[in-house]
């Protein structure tokens, strides 16, 4: 009760605090110009919009001379490299086409066949279960070790230096080394290869992800330990908290953006995965199902690829309005994880 | 330098409770537990360390392999006729029809020019965005954080085909690509730091008659320095592994870069020498990680910084 009543009084002087602030400041941008704003014409709001809060300011009045050499380079290569290719790949994934020469609109065709292709919804349902079952591992095993190397103990350093190692490794090579080792274990025990065991296929990923991002995730949990305050760690400790008790009760809520961070890290990591998928199994083995082919380990993205890039080229509007789909929904698991640490920065 | 003394002033306590600690352990018993727990877990992480560095052993050890040994027995140490001495590096250096160092005189020259220029002209830009912040600025720097979010496999068909009709097709002019697709982090990094940064340097300067060229190269640039290693760590680390944008872009059969020339071979599983395979491997890795040990600082810095994009 007595704590709510300080919050209160807390809240109250610091609302009358920027009150205060706001009368007497001179910065246009909270002080009386905040009251002006809203009385001034709409051209006047057009121009503020188009030139900016800084209009008058003695470093960033010339400045906008140099708007060609200073944005000119980025915004051209943006425009070749991301903003004409991603709306013409919006207008594509609405055409039949093979080159994009010779495309013919056909409205929502592509998307109807690409819901209709059992490799897609299968590949999709795949890459989900892949992304969760990584995404708890992944993290837990981190969480384990970033704990445990925070603890102070020997050669800690070093450690953190093996396990970040496999991160700077690239996926395609990667997978060429794992596929060798498990050439190398499954013909030791007279097993099929991984590229003939669908079950083995979806683990020798898992293990092979679980091997290159557990260290990164372990620096992000690492740099979140180490920000908790000691002194709360401390007085946890005299009131005679256990160790567990240590870790449920103040550790881990005290680590909630790191978990945050590292978990929608490795959602977006396990729907995004390709080269790894390319490299380890290509998708294989293929079984029959109702007389359609169709790739056992294989993820959304490698999916897409094949579709473009098979021997199937009349597909391409298919394989595009595939790409759309897959866009929107990593998107949306970004956007999520945006609304997520918003609301949590307003309740802190 | 006080850095230094709060760190010995720390560790002298730290010794100090352990001292404390000591003189109480005969009666309590706590601390020698305390101490066997935490030897037990040195031993065991060393155990896992191993376990965690054996793949890159494993390519070690089967570099230096006769061929045939290689699938047969990928776990055993090469000794009497299993060893290939240096045969393997000298044969893996055309495996496949493509001389290996050619790929890693690509990856290479790709690398660090898109790096380089990633740098260069993003940190150019978002200075400007971030001081200037009209509509146009703001446009971009939207425009760039949703670039972040888009997966490569919605622009690959249609990027590939841009870059070709435009000759963006060989190492020199594939960093514009890069540009343009790796902009979106960048641009977010460099503007987070901008803005933390006091406009009244670049005010002074611009008042004391610094043009604004020569106030970015003079006064921001330094300043930007730490963003700037965070930033071209992400990128080399992005650009060096990346497999599928050179791929559909370059013209591969003129240029490959190091994982394009490693999915080559894979392609041709069985048909190729796989002790010469491993030999490549190995000495695509070794430069990697004589880069991490010595930038290892660095790295982990970038990383971390990084990892709050989302």
């Amino acid at each position: 009760m007595a704590d709510e009543k300080l919050a209160k009084e807390n809240e109250a002087i610091e609302e009358s605090d920027d009150e205060f602030m706001k009368k007497f400041s001179d910065d246009p941008e909270n002080g009386t110009a905040e009251k002006e704003k809203e009385h001034e014409s709409f051209p006047s709001k057009l121009s503020r919009l188009y030139w900016g809060k800084n209009r008058h300011n003695p470093l960033t009045k010339p400045l906008r001379k140099w708007v060609l050499l200073f944005l000119g380079p980025v915004t051209a290569a943006f425009i070749i490299g991301f903003v004409w290719p991603f709306i013409q790949g919006i207008y594509l994934s609405m055409c039949k086409f093979q080159l994009i020469q010779d495309a013919e609109f056909v409205g929502f065709k592509n998307y109807i066949s690409a819901f209709n292709d059992a490799g897609f919804l299968r590949s999709f349902w795949y890459t989900a279960l892949f992304a969760i079952v990584s995404l708890v591992l992944i993290n837990v095993l981190a969480f384990a070790v970033a704990y445990v190397l925070t603890l102070g103990i020997k050669g800690s350093n070093l450690f953190r230096t093996v396990f970040f190692m496999p991160n700077l490794i690239g996926g395609i090579v990667l997978g060429y080394i794992w596929s060798m080792i498990f050439d190398g274990i499954f013909s030791a025990l007279d097993m099929p290869s991984i590229v003939q065991n669908s079950t083995w296929g979806f683990w020798g990923l898992i293990i092979l992800m679980c091997w290159q991002q557990i260290g990164y995730m372990m620096i992000i949990y690492v740099a979140g330990l180490n920000a908790i305050p000691e002194d709360m760690l401390e007085a946890a400790k005299i009131d005679g908290a256990t160790r567990w008790q240590t870790l449920y009760k103040v550790t881990i809520p005290n680590m909630m953006p790191s978990i945050t961070i590292c978990t929608f890290l490795s959602l977006t990591n396990g729907f995004k995965l390709f080269d790894q998928n390319l490299a380890l199994t290509n998708g294989q083995p293929i079984l029959l199902e109702n007389g359609v082919g169709i790739k056992q380990t294989e993820m959304l993205a490698l999916n897409i690829y094949s579709t473009f890039y098979g021997t199937n080229t009349s597909a391409r509007g298919t394989a595009q309005a595939k790409a759309v789909i897959f866009f929107i929904l990593v998107a949306a698991i970004g956007l999520a994880q945006l609304a997520y640490t918003r609301k949590k920065e307003v309740q802190q | 330098m006080t850095d230094k003394k709060t760190n010995t002033k720390k560790s002298e306590i730290k010794n100090a409770d352990v001292k404390k600690a000591d003189a109480k352990a005969p009666r309590t018993g706590k601390l020698s537990g305390e101490k066997k727990r935490m030897t037990a877990l040195t031993v065991v992480f060393s155990i896992i360390s191993i376990v965690y560095v054996f793949p890159v052993l494993a390519v070690l050890l089967n570099s230096f392999k006769v061929n045939t040994f290689v699938k047969t027995d990928t776990f055993s140490i090469p000794t009497g006729e299993m060893w290939a001495g240096f045969s393997n590096f000298i044969n893996g250096m055309d495996v496949g029809n493509y001389p290996f160092w050619k790929s890693a005189l690509y990856s290479l020259v790709i690398t660090v020019l898109s790096t380089l220029l990633i740098v260069i002209c993003t940190s150019m830009a978002a200075w400007y965005v971030a001081r200037v912040n009209s509509l146009f600025c703001k446009i971009v720097y939207y425009l760039c954080v949703f670039s972040m979010v888009v997966p490569f496999q919605m622009v690959m068909f249609t990027l590939s085909k841009t870059a070709d009709q435009l000759k963006l097709n060989t190492p020199w002019t594939i960093p514009i690509v890069y540009l343009g697709f790796g902009a979106g982090l960048a641009i977010f990094m460099f503007v987070g730091f901008v803005k933390s940064i006091p406009i009244e340097i670049e005010e002074a300067a611009a008042i004391d008659g610094c043009g604004p060229v020569r106030t970015y190269f003079s006064v921001v640039f330094p300043m930007l320095r730490p963003t700037m290693i965070s930033v071209g760590i992400l990128e080399i680390m992005w650009i060096w592994n990346d497999y599928l944008l050179p791929y559909l872009v370059l013209d591969v059969n003129e240029y490959k870069t190091i994982p394009i020339h490693i999915q080559y071979l894979k392609g041709s599983y069985g048909t190729v020498d796989l002790g010469a395979t491993m030999a490549i491997i190995l000495m695509s890795i070794i430069p990697v990680i004589v880069f991490y040990l010595v930038c290892q600082k660095y790295i982990i810095k970038g990383v971390a910084a990084g990892a709050v994009k989302g």
